[in-house]
């Protein structure tokens, strides 16, 4: 089966792009309703959840349909009335479909929104109208530069709140712009406001606002020009398994399987295995049972190579021209996500792509604090949410870039080696 | 300028084999559940394009609770035999003969529940470390919180407020003996993806999917299929309607709907205008409102 894209004779959906985006605020600022409102008026929710969150509402003596319900699916949610963990929900208009992380505004899920933003293009940070720019509007916008998601969308909400005022919604703007400045990743910032619960301006323009003369939210979402994510310059394939058919009719064939990370790797192209530094030749590109002209990211390939060199999950297929860096020191920026402080002195594993090796913390440099951006280079324990700068030394040599420049091969995890939890998010410089 | 833009289908298809990959290279034993309806189907067929033109890397496990349509197991060993797949049967029958499960009892009794402790002795009996399956999370709202990666304990719990961040495409399978993992290649996938993948990809389904005329009755406003499993009780009357599947599950809660949509094409178009979820006729989700997640913390897939 041809695995070509088929766009010549397609409609509709087979044309449809799709948008990742995550949503953060504070506590309240009706982030979930926003979410409940986009898909209710986009009509992406279905009668029976409507059915079933009204008598839900109901059950709760709440006065409107609580949206906030269907997204908040866990029993602890319900009776809290909170968000706790990373919620994923999907709509599609004819243009765009759409992927939402929805992430929980509580100052110990922080990690959450990081979570949500890793695989995001774009985030929406809600304010409240009445409480304008605060210390959680910034650590939110923080995040987002950090992860490097280059649209943001600061939805003043609760307009309905502030009679309409354009001068809160000014106010927020210069405030917003005032912190933004710092923010060297965000290449776009757009203000919409926007009243979640009553509807206004999120997908239909809002009548109570006219000297707003923007986009409404949802089309601003569906036409936002959002570049490749990817990376098509540096050609990266970390390899994630090889396979090997050993049968007859492919009796020689050894496909190295990954996802593209970046650039474009054609038939004919000359290639280096690393870390071995092997030169080879591209034989075949394959996409799922049939050959392809190139592959590019993020496309799930194998390819076969001129000659036979001794190649494992883990190792990268790169050009000569433009190779990633290879080594044991990393410099990172990193985000803890454990409860338990980080002990420089604790066993550690990385993952990173496709490898996993031993670490050790060489240095802890400094802490941010996220509220101002400063540099905290005397209190160097990292607690669950803090974010700073280390030096990391592993095991065995990786094959990565900077994380400005290729979030695939520039960002890692560390897990705990005893406990097997993910305690650490790293994006390296 | 070359353009390297890549559809939603692509995106999630290229996501699905790569979580594929994964399993297979980070797992000693993993298998993959096989119900026989359109998600298992797909995830199977992402499988087998994943390791071309080497065969699926691991077995299929079918968790087989006596109550199937006749279709879905015609359609399970045919697809095997093509794919020339290694198919694992776990049998609630049998578990119900070795006292391992009871059945429930009462008019609405369901072996919904006892799957899952035939999955869990399944899994055990078989040592395997990571379960495939093709749940999404747009299906329901425990599901919206599901990880790709799903740590489950010893007992085979799901720990919903402890889960383990997933950032990028870094997928952590660590785990200690005993422990073992769920794995949901199409969580990112909406039932309208699944439906737009198959038809562009041709890839055929049982016919229960497409509509026909069949004997029902009406029970709690779910149109059940007779078989030799349901049948009429006082009150009912069997009447023949045109219907069709949106799920295919044990033939005692399997709803029906009303539908002439006999092709692919209608299909897709009567998906587009439905306004009920597709678990909307589960009658096993509508016993509470945390029905889904109670059965995931206990080890359902």
């Amino acid at each position: 089966m041809s695995t070509e894209e088929t766009s010549s004779d397609s409609k509709g959906y087979l044309d449809m792009d799709l948008l990742r985006f995550t949503t953060a605020g504070s506590v309240d600022d009706g982030k979930s309703t926003l979410i409940g409102r986009l898909m209710y008026d986009s009509k992406a929710i279905f009668e029976d959840q409507l059915e079933s969150i009204e008598q839900s509402s109901k059950q709760r003596g709440d006065e409107n349909v609580n949206l906030a319900l269907l997204t908040d699916g866990l029993r602890a949610e319900r009776e809290q009335g909170i968000t706790i963990d990373v919620a994923y929900r999907y709509f599609a208009t004819p243009r765009r479909k759409f992927i939402i992380a929805d992430t929980p505004g509580h100052i110990q899920y922080t990690r959450n929104m990081v979570t949500g933003a890793s695989t995001a293009n774009l985030a929406i940070v809600l304010v409240d109208a009445r409480k304008g720019v605060i210390e959680q509007t910034c650590r939110h916008s923080f995040i987002a530069n950090l992860l490097r998601i280059q649209h943001v969308v600061i939805a003043v909400n609760k307009m309905d709140l502030v009679d309409w005022s354009e001068d809160a919604f000014d106010k927020i703007r210069e405030d917003f712009r005032k912190f933004a400045s710092r923010l060297d990743n965000i290449v776009e910032v757009s203000f919409i406001p926007i009243s979640a619960l009553k509807g206004d301006n999120v997908v239909d323009s809002s009548t109570n606002m006219p000297w707003y003369k923007g986009p409404t939210l949802l089309y601003h979402l569906e036409t936002v020009y959002v570049g490749p994510d990817a990376n098509h310059v540096d050609s990266r394939l970390p390899v994630q398994w090889v396979i090997r058919p050993h049968s007859d009719e492919f009796h020689d064939f050894r496909g190295y399987a990954g996802r593209v990370a970046g650039g474009v790797f054609k038939p004919g192209d000359e290639v280096v295995v690393f870390p071995s530094g092997f030169n080879a030749k591209i034989k075949g590109v394959y996409g799922g049972g049939g050959e392809l002209k190139e592959a590019y990211s993020p496309l799930s390939v194998s390819i076969t190579l001129d000659r036979e060199i001794d190649i494992s999950r883990g190792d990268t297929i790169a050009k000569p021209n433009n190779p990633p860096r290879i080594g044991q020191e990393i410099d990172a920026m990193i985000c803890w996500f454990s409860e338990k402080p980080l002990n420089p002195k604790g066993k550690f594993v990385i993952r990173h792509c496709a490898k996993e090796a031993k670490v050790l913390i060489r240095d802890v440099k400094y802490k941010v604090d996220i509220n101002t951006l400063h540099k905290l280079e005397d209190d160097k324990v990292f607690n669950l949410n803090d974010i700073g700068r280390v030096t990391l030394r592993t095991a065995s040599p990786l094959c990565y870039d900077s994380y400005k420049a290729n979030r695939v091969t520039g960002s890692f995890v560390l897990v705990d080696a005893f406990t097997n939890e993910t305690v650490a998010a790293g994006m390296i410089r | 300028m070359h353009d390297y833009a890549v559809t939603h289908l692509k995106q999630l298809e290229s996501e699905a084999i790569y979580i594929l990959r994964e399993t297979a290279a980070q797992f000693e034993r993993p298998v993959l559940l096989f119900s026989g309806g359109k998600d298992s189907i797909v995830m199977t067929h992402l499988a087998s394009k994943a390791f071309w033109p080497a065969k699926i890397p691991f077995p299929l496990l079918h968790v087989d609770t006596g109550h199937n349509f006749p279709e879905t197991i015609e359609y399970r060993d045919e697809m095997v035999s093509e794919l020339g797949a290694n198919l694992v049967v776990a049998s609630v029958e049998e578990a119900i003969k070795d006292g391992r499960v009871v059945e429930e009892k009462g008019p609405n009794a369901s072996r919904n529940m006892l799957q899952i402790q035939t999955l869990l002795d399944a899994l055990e009996e078989g040592q395997y470390d990571a379960a495939l399956g093709g749940a999404r999370r747009d299906e329901e709202k425990a599901r919206a919180k599901e990880r790709f990666f799903s740590h489950r304990d010893e007992f085979g719990q799901w720990d919903p407020k402890n889960q383990r961040p997933e950032l990028w495409n870094i997928f952590n399978g660590r785990m200690s003996p005993g422990e073992h993992f769920r794995i949901f290649p199409l969580s990112n996938w909406t039932e309208m993806d699944v439906w737009q993948y198959m038809k562009l990809e041709g890839i055929e389904l049982p016919s229960l999917y497409y509509a026909h005329k069949r004997e029902i009755v009406v029970r709690n406003n779910t149109i059940l299929a007779v078989s030799e499993f349901v049948q009429p009780r006082d009150g009912e009357t069997v009447e023949t309607r045109q219907i069709r599947f949106r799920t295919m599950g044990d033939a005692t809660i399997t709803g029906a709907v009303e539908s002439d949509a006999d092709t692919m094409e209608k299909i897709i178009e009567e998906v587009a205008a439905a306004r009920e979820t597709e678990r909307g006729n589960r009658a096993d989700d509508k016993r509470s409102e945390s029905a889904m997640e109670d059965r995931k913390k206990a080890g359902y897939f």
